[in-house]
């Protein structure tokens, strides 16, 4: 029997997204294996069994093996890998942390990336993030649980320069958003016209 | 639009926040052997003070985490906030 | 082209192009930078419209946006109400009309778009005149990160209305200078067109762009034409000016009587006079610039009525030297003119009585009273206001934290004090010494000042004529009158908020930027008080209208509220699904075949998963990973029932409920592990539970070793259900051995399809049969087709949630929130078999022993069987005791409680419905009403399972 196939929940979109102009360009970035981690303690144990220093500071993210690893609370971290299949990656993960007190959970479909890069996906971003977004405050290494528009996203910076950032999005509201994103997009991605 | 600070996230606008009532009124050990009135207490009873209240709040769109914070509820200041397992503070 | 009322030169307007404009359909000419008011006062009109309620002709009062009388309704390019003549931008094009008061609607889509924009700065500063800029220009060079921002299209503020220097050259070539300056400045943001309508806490500041409006049929449609823009600042710095304050006389709303300081505006900003013969009247110093100025600029100006005992000897000089007539100790008592003035009436003034008079011809009558600080931003972030007995004006009157007022609406009187001032506050804000230490933070030198003489503080003329002042108007936009004010105060109204609301003052379009100070002022004189003690009305959001247009931005149509679909979404779509909202989700309700109404299709699907085989995008029900050592203890303390005996590889159902004993959510729950559970929960409980779960732990069993994490869009679920579930689930996992004896009812077996992993669980929520089917979405679209593939030999039908709800509601399974209301328990659900006596405590136990839940009237969920076997009653309906002559009782009528549930059953043959019933289940066989569209309908009532209650199918 072929092999089942894989479909992103924003498949549809693929297109108009590959149309953007550089200052907002946006990709989905799907079918990444996530697990979320929770562990009381962190330290060189913890490391050890990880293979990566969770970070502790609220609103943060390190690289962490292929993937990255996101403070999401005082003692919860979204991990992700881009080599290892979601019930690979939760097994090892979980073997990891299950002796420390730890628990892991395969979320790799719970949530889609959406990556915006170019000079004016900031100002894109403004229009429905609280967050002060400025490269002097929420450079790379920052992230961010909260409200984009009305969709709730984990908000990363993935660079220095405000224009490169990755936004993870509950799966059923990623049509939303990216609609949202579009129609925040459009001041910069028309060609102006002054016609009536 | 106020800005709550979550002891975690620091300052964030209030609309990341759900209310949870007053804080330190904690589940009775033994519900069981109280009185209907005093089990009547805890489940509906709450103070209700113009000026300094403690109060559970949620960074419910942020981390999640609960915390207590000491407000004002004459003029909605939040005077500190503080983690669940710090006591209480005494204020004057 | 004549526009007879225009300056030969001067002006900021663009005098190279003309604009085409319609008013009250006659076709008028004006500038690039005219306001609609200025171009009208160019071609010598000054009425606007009609007054709300006495139909007075009203005109141009002021320059901008405290301009009580231009109200006006644009028609073209797109319709929109209640503007001021004196803030629209003239564009070609432009068609617009006077307005008594109230504007009309448009009655067509708004298409333009509106948007908003998080900033963050350091130092917002509103105002963009004198104080705003030096404060912002302080700022930006501090390296601080800097919001200017400024309503007029223009920065300059009150520059722009008139001929002051700075540093020996004209003050708007520094205003040029310095917004070059902050435009090169990194981390400035200068918005002009932009008002600061509101201020909240922590220096949460709402400003309105108004971003295309100018350019009329001309604004490009992908710009938003407005925007909030939502600034967060450490420091407001307040510098929006002052407004000049009128002295109220009798018949002063004629059109033609105008502010002195908006008549100084129109001749240097627009290049307009309002007028050819002038009349001013003023209580202090600064109207006489504008005599002065109107003079040479070719008024004559007949008089200045300067209401001073003594009037200002170095002004007086001033216009003596130029000709000009001063009459010291005289007011203005009335006018006269029709729809324009033609005479002032001027009579002597001596220890507030009002001398015989004589009228002076004019067509313009300037006034001043004096200047009230701009104070609302201060006054909307709490701050108290201190009367000035000499200015007669409210100022600020404490220190806020991160709010400082500057330049005149701090009260400061003079160009020079205003740039110092600015600058003093913006260092402040920064917390940076108060004495310049860089060389390149300089400002430019003003004129030395003039010692003013002092003002008078006059609010109104006594009114000579025995009207009483009837025709003296406070509020020109609520046509409220000084003799208003009497009758409120007459009527015992002491408290100022109480005359506004009973005279309607300041309640209008312009929330009383005229009239409120006017009014505390009169009131304190009829009342005897100090103004002090009246004080001001509340000053509150919007400092000027601002369209809900705006205020909604880009959340309409589409965006509106955020549609969550599943995976399988668009097979629903392309399958014909008619969609239903459950919360914010989209789920197909039925699929109708063509030529069916949703009666039809639900009866169709219906039957197909009672006698063959449907399936179902279940892939909404929330979903929580619960995992350590301490899950099943969890479990235990919130589910009514046990949990921790339940055997891996096994599911059971489980209630939740508060600790006020009512049922909160319900579902079932499969344990994978010792200590590792899924828990499911309704479509509308998903996240409602893991916060309830959260809750617990964090704030009350942080010992325990239990995490939990929603996987709900981590798996979806289709139950196939039916009699054939068997075969197809069979077929298309045939490493899974289906038989009843292998995966009997109420356990799960995970397999895979072609690798990827699938759990099966032979739950059933219809009563049939059934295996519900999950898996990773990433793979939902593949499996749901492998099932549809497999079930076509036995006509798999896909169902919705209507077909869904029937089934359930057939086995008299409960929707919580639709069967519940929170005020319902286990036991009224007929459920005591789901509530756990073994475990000592569990949370909603203790309720349980309450004396009300014994109660034997409490209501429970019973089954309703209609005698007719064909109404469908309507969900909701009140339940009453027979009556055997058919008719309601006279009211209030007993009632034994309601409808939840209530669909046509194709199993049954007739339709029938689920209620809740005061002590229900005792009356099961009786008959009682329930009133549809006036007639009561007979009732069986039933037990609430009216479908195989033996659960035969269910577990075969």
């Amino acid at each position: 029997m072929a092999e089942l196939l894989r479909t992103s929940p924003l498949q549809a979109w693929t297109d108009t997204f590959a149309r953007l102009p550089d200052p907002v360009g946006i990709t989905a970035e799907p079918f990444v294996a996530t697990v979320d981690v929770r562990l009381g303690t962190v330290g060189p144990e913890a490391s050890a069994a990880l293979g990566v220093d969770l970070p502790t500071a609220p609103n943060t993210w390190v690289p962490a093996g292929t993937g990255r690893a996101v403070w999401l609370g005082p003692d919860e971290w979204l991990l992700t890998s881009s080599t290892e299949t979601p019930e690979e990656f939760e097994a090892r993960v979980r073997a990891a942390v299950l002796p420390l007190g730890g628990s892991a959970t395969d979320v790799s479909a719970q949530r889609i990336g959406l990556r915006l890069t170019g000079a004016r996906v900031r100002d894109v971003l403004a229009t429905g993030c609280s967050i002060d977004l400025h490269p002097r405050v929420f450079g790379r290494g920052s992230s961010a649980q909260t409200t984009l528009g009305q969709a709730g996203v984990v908000l990363l910076a993935l660079s220095d320069a405000a224009d490169d950032f990755l936004v993870l999005v509950r799966s059923s509201f990623a049509g939303y958003l990216a609609d949202w994103l579009l129609d925040a997009a459009l001041e910069f991605t028309t060609t102006p016209t002054h016609d009536r | 639009m106020q800005l709550i600070a979550c002891p975690w996230c620091g300052p964030r606008e209030e609309v990341e926040f759900s209310y949870g009532g007053q804080a330190h009124v904690p589940y009775p050990d033994s519900p069981a052997e109280l009185s209907d009135e005093e089990w009547a207490h805890y489940v509906f009873f709450r103070d209700n003070p113009k000026g300094r209240f403690a109060e559970r709040w949620n960074h419910s769109a942020g981390c999640r985490r609960w915390f207590n914070a000491i407000r004002d509820t004459a003029t909605y200041r939040f005077e500190r906030v503080y983690r669940l397992d710090d006591p209480k503070p005494v204020t004057p | 082209m004549t526009s007879p009322f225009r300056t030969p030169e001067g002006g900021r307007i663009d005098r190279s192009a003309t604009v085409e404009f319609t008013f009250d359909g006659q076709v008028l000419r004006g500038h690039p930078g005219d306001t609609l008011a200025s171009a009208l006062l160019a071609n010598g009109r000054h009425q606007v419209a009609t007054s709300v309620k006495f139909g007075r002709p009203r005109g141009i009062a002021a320059a901008w946006a405290e301009d009580p009388g231009g109200l006006v309704q644009i028609e073209e390019p797109f319709p929109e109400p209640m503007l001021l003549a004196t803030t629209v931008e003239l564009y070609d094009g432009l068609a617009a009309s006077g307005l008594p008061g109230q504007g009309r609607l448009a009655d067509v889509p708004d298409s333009a778009r509106y948007d908003a924009v998080h900033s963050h700065v350091d130092v917002l500063v509103v105002g963009a005149g004198p104080a705003g800029l030096a404060a912002a220009l302080t700022a930006s060079r501090s390296g601080a990160r800097v919001a200017l921002v400024d309503e007029q299209s223009e920065a300059g503020g009150a520059l722009l209305g008139t001929d002051d220097e700075l540093d020996g050259a004209p003050a708007v070539d520094w205003v040029a200078a310095a917004v070059a300056e902050l435009a090169a400045t990194p981390d400035v943001l200068h918005l002009q067109r932009t008002t600061a309508f509101g201020l909240y806490d922590d220096g949460f500041v709402l400003a309105l762009e108004r971003r295309t409006d100018h350019l009329g049929a001309a604004a490009p449609k992908h710009v938003s034409r407005q925007r909030v823009w939502r600034i967060r600042a450490r420091s407001v710095v307040v510098a929006t000016g002052a407004h000049e304050r009128p002295v109220v006389f009798a018949d002063n709303d004629r059109p033609g009587t105008m502010l002195a300081g908006a008549a100084r505006t129109f001749l240097h900003r627009y290049g307009v006079l309002p007028g050819r013969e002038a009349v001013v009247f003023t209580t202090n110093d600064s109207a006489y610039d504008a005599a002065l100025d109107l003079f040479r600029a070719g008024v004559r100006v007949q008089a200045v009525v300067d209401a001073r005992p003594e009037g200002s000897p170095q002004r007086r000089a001033e216009c003596e030297g130029a000709g000009i007539r001063v009459l010291s100790g005289a007011v203005v008592t009335g006018t006269q003119g029709v729809e324009r003035v033609t005479h002032a009436l001027v009579a002597p003034f001596l220890d507030g009585e009002v001398g015989a008079g004589s009228a002076i011809a004019c067509d313009l009558l300037l006034v001043s009273g004096g200047w009230n600080p701009a104070v609302h931003l201060f006054s909307q972030a709490r701050g108290r206001l201190r009367y000035d007995a000499t200015l007669g004006a409210f100022l600020p009157g404490e220190e806020l934290d991160g709010v400082a007022v500057a330049g005149s609406a701090a009260g400061v009187p003079d160009l020079a004090g205003c740039l110092a001032d600015g600058q003093r506050v913006a260092r402040a804000a920064l917390g940076v010494p108060a004495v310049p230490s860089a060389a390149d933070d300089r400002l430019p030198t003003a004129p030395e000042p003039v010692v003013p003489t002092a003002p008078l503080v006059l609010w109104r003329v006594p009114d000579p004529s025995g009207a009483e002042g009837s025709t003296s108007f406070v509020d020109l936009q609520r046509d409220a009158t000084v003799a208003d004010i009497a009758r409120a105060v007459g009527a015992g109204l002491r408290s100022i908020e109480h005359v506004k609301r009973y005279t309607t003052i300041g309640t209008a379009h312009d929330q009383g930027k005229t009239s409120g100070v006017l009014t505390s002022g009169i009131v304190a004189e009829l009342l005897g008080v100090p103004v002090q003690d009246t004080g001001t009305t509340t000053f509150r959001p919007p400092y000027t209208p601002v369209a809900f247009a705006a205020l909604a931005g880009r959340d309409r149509g589409r965006l509106f509220d955020p549609e969550r679909v599943t995976a399988l979404h668009e097979w629903h779509v392309a399958a014909g699904a008619v969609f239903e909202d459950v919360g914010q989700w989209k789920r197909p309700r039925h699929y109708p075949r063509p030529g069916e109404d949703m009666e039809a299709a639900v009866l169709r699907e219906c039957a197909a998963a009672r006698t063959g085989v449907g399936i179902l995008d279940g892939s909404t029900l929330g979903k929580i990973d619960v995992q350590g050592p301490d899950a099943a203890v969890l479990l235990d303390r919130l589910y009514t029932n046990l949990m921790s005996s339940l055997k891996v590889g096994s599911v059971r159902y489980g209630v939740m409920c508060g600790v006020d004993g009512m049922v909160i959510d319900d579902g079932t729950v499969l344990r994978l592990a010792e200590d590792r559970f899924l828990v499911l929960t309704t479509t509308g409980g998903a996240a409602k539970v893991l916060d309830w779960m959260e809750e617990w732990i964090q704030t009350e069993w942080p010992d325990l070793r239990v995490h939990c994490t929603s996987v709900t869009e981590q798996w979806c679920t289709f139950p196939v259900v039916g009699p054939r579930s068997r075969d197809v689930v069979g077929a298309v996992f045939p490493g899974v051995d289906v038989s009843n004896e292998a995966f009997p009812f109420m356990t799960w077996r995970d397999t895979t399809l072609d690798g990827v992993p699938v759990r099966l669980a032979r739950i059933s929520f219809s009563g049939e049969l059934a295996y519900e089917v999950y898996v990773n979405p990433w793979y939902a679209v593949a499996v749901w087709q492998r099932l549809l593939d497999a079930g076509r030999p036995h006509g798999i039908t896909p169902y919705g949630t209507e077909t869904m709800h029937v089934l359930r509601a057939e086995k008299g399974y409960p929707i919580i929130g639709q069967d519940t209301d929170g005020t319902v328990t286990p036991h009224d659900l007929g459920m005591a078999w789901a509530v756990s006596k073994k475990k000592p405590d569990f949370v909603g136990k203790r309720s349980f022993a309450r004396p009300e839940n014994h109660n034997p009237l409490r209501k429970h969920l019973v089954g309703l069987l209609p005698v007719d076997r064909q109404t469908v009653l309507p969900e909701g309906s009140q339940i009453v005791e027979y009556r055997t002559d058919g008719r309601l009782p006279a009211p209030p009528v007993p009632m034994l409680g309601h409808v939840t549930s209530s669909y046509r059953s194709a199993e049954l043959a007739r339709p029938f419905a689920l209620a809740l019933v005061k002590g229900g289940r005792e009356r099961i066989g009786e008959t009682v009403h329930v009133p549809v569209d006036g007639t009561l309908v007979p009732v069986e009532v039933t037990g609430s399972v009216l479908v195989d209650p033996e659960g035969a199918r269910r577990d075969g």
